[in-house]
């Protein structure tokens, strides 16, 4: 893409996607550490998730406000306004994987208050190290701008989507061998649902870039269109 | 739509043609300013072209009424059929011509006459003698061109004791009054104030149920806030023509892409 004859405006839309990479650097961090700090029942890993949150929402209102800026001031137009459009949507998205972190984190902390539990069910641990390869592709979609990686993790959500309903199946049917664990169990799903919403939010920020990059919308599309 | 593959041409438009240019080329002293133009301008809509200084906008448009046929030395070839007549035929009498297809400049330009009288001037010279027929026709006109609440009570003032907005209305009212089917407006407000220039735009929304209206503009907002298709030009080529909401969020060439995204091409 060529420059602008306004370098300031430049400036402006690279300052945008540097901090919204940065924002992502932060949200994957999150991720990281909740998931581990539930697996590995930690609870100093899980209180330092839920202090960072706080530092996500303020740079999730700081990006917001920047980029209303330059709608207001620059006006963009075609793949300037995508540009923008597509940064402001992604940064919902990632506020809200940041929400999930912190709802993980806030579990980990609750379970951990009645002692440290005698299973993990099913396997959150491989969905854990799914959605942060999928929320990592994702960012470096976006970073780079490119649709066909985009496409990739789009396709990628499937595989999270089965490994919820796995863990929803075992854990469901645990539930009547073993009723005293049914609170466990409960938040397990919890958890795993976090992950699964998750898959989603990175999937979302994939078909951003690709409304980037061709301008089409591929929300709510089958992924043999992709 | 042209059948030339060749050269850029329009989507099809989904409504009656107002104006039909077939590849038209203009040159003079040597300059080609309009390369084999093909444009289908829909009928009462609003149209318009943008793109950079010199790249044939106005030029284009100052073909639909043969205001080029002034400039010595031009050769025009191809044709521009106005509700299926060409108006380059020989046997077109020119002034019912710019009857049916007024113009407005980017400078309002009144006579130094009253309100009233510039507005009646074009329907006088048609022959229409009646008072009250005059009145009758002149309100109608500064009613369309919303100046009337504004001026009712001073139609006998000079057209120069209003401001600039007000003139630019009055030049719309008088090129309306003698009914014409098409309007080319030529950077109709870039000589005006914000407020007037919206009051202008919104007047252009409200006139185009009755005429085929084409803007010329270097205020690529205005394009995409007044009209429905916009044709981009460089180089005296039609590089893109399409829907408005189209052409502003997803240009197809590059050109496009880069002009209205304040580029460097």
């Amino acid at each position: 893409m060529s420059r602008h004859i306004s370098e300031q405006y430049d400036l402006e839309l690279g300052a945008i996607r540097d901090q919204l990479m940065e924002m992502g650097g932060l949200v994957e961090q999150q991720v990281q550490d909740a998931g581990a700090a539930y697996v590995t029942h930690d609870m100093s890993m899980a209180q330092e998730v839920r202090q960072r949150e706080r530092r996500l929402n303020a740079m999730e209102i700081a990006l917001d406000d920047q980029c209303v800026a330059i709608i207001a001031r620059r006006q963009p137009a075609a793949s300037d306004l995508r540009n923008v459009i597509g940064v402001m949507k992604a940064i919902t998205d990632l506020e809200r994987v940041g929400d999930e972190a912190n709802r993980i984190a806030k579990m980990t902390l609750q379970i951990l208050d009645q002692g440290i539990p005698a299973h993990q069910y099913g396997d959150l641990r491989g969905m854990h190290q799914s959605v942060i390869a999928m929320l990592n592709s994702a960012l470096d979609a976006f970073a780079r701008v490119n649709p066909e990686a985009a496409a990739e993790v789009i396709k990628a959500d499937e595989a999270v989507d089965d490994a919820y309903d796995a863990i929803v199946a075992r854990c469901t049917e645990d539930m009547s061998a073993q009723p005293e664990e049914i609170k466990h169990l409960l938040t397990t799903i919890w958890v795993a649902r976090s992950f699964e919403r998750i898959g989603d939010h990175a999937k979302n920020m994939c078909e951003y870039v690709i409304f980037q990059v061709q301008g089409r919308d591929v929300r709510h599309q089958s992924k043999s269109s992709l | 739509m042209s059948e030339q593959t060749d050269t850029p041409s329009a989507s099809p438009p989904p409504t009656e043609i107002g104006l039909r240019v077939r590849d038209l080329s203009l040159s003079y002293d040597n300059t080609t300013a309009l390369k084999r133009i093909n444009v289908e301008i829909p009928k009462h809509h609003v149209t318009a072209f943008i793109g950079p200084s010199g790249c044939g906008k106005s030029t284009l448009l100052r073909c639909f009424n043969r205001m080029n046929d002034l400039i010595e030395g031009v050769e025009i070839n191809g044709t521009i059929e106005l509700e299926g007549e060409d108006v380059y035929a020989a046997d077109v009498d020119v002034a019912e011509l710019r009857r049916r297809v007024g113009m407005v400049f980017q400078r309002p330009n009144p006579f130094p006459k009253s309100i009233y009288e510039n507005v009646a001037y074009g329907l006088k010279i048609q022959g229409e003698a009646s008072t009250a027929s005059l009145d009758e026709r002149v309100e109608w006109a500064l009613r369309s061109a919303a100046l009337w609440e504004e001026v009712r009570d001073r139609l006998d003032e000079s057209a120069l004791s209003l401001s600039g907005g007000q003139q630019q209305r009055l030049v719309i009212a008088r090129a309306i009054a003698v009914q014409p089917s098409v309007l080319l407006l030529d950077e109709p407000a870039s000589a005006l104030d914000p407020i007037s220039t919206l009051k202008i735009e919104e007047l252009v929304h409200q006139l185009k149920s009755d005429y085929t209206i084409v803007i010329v503009t270097h205020n690529m907002q205005q394009a995409a806030r007044v009209s429905d298709f916009t044709a981009f030009l460089n180089l005296g080529e039609l590089v893109e023509y399409g829907e408005t909401d189209t052409i502003f969020r997803y240009p197809k060439e590059k050109s496009t892409e880069d002009y209205i995204t304040g580029r460097y091409g």
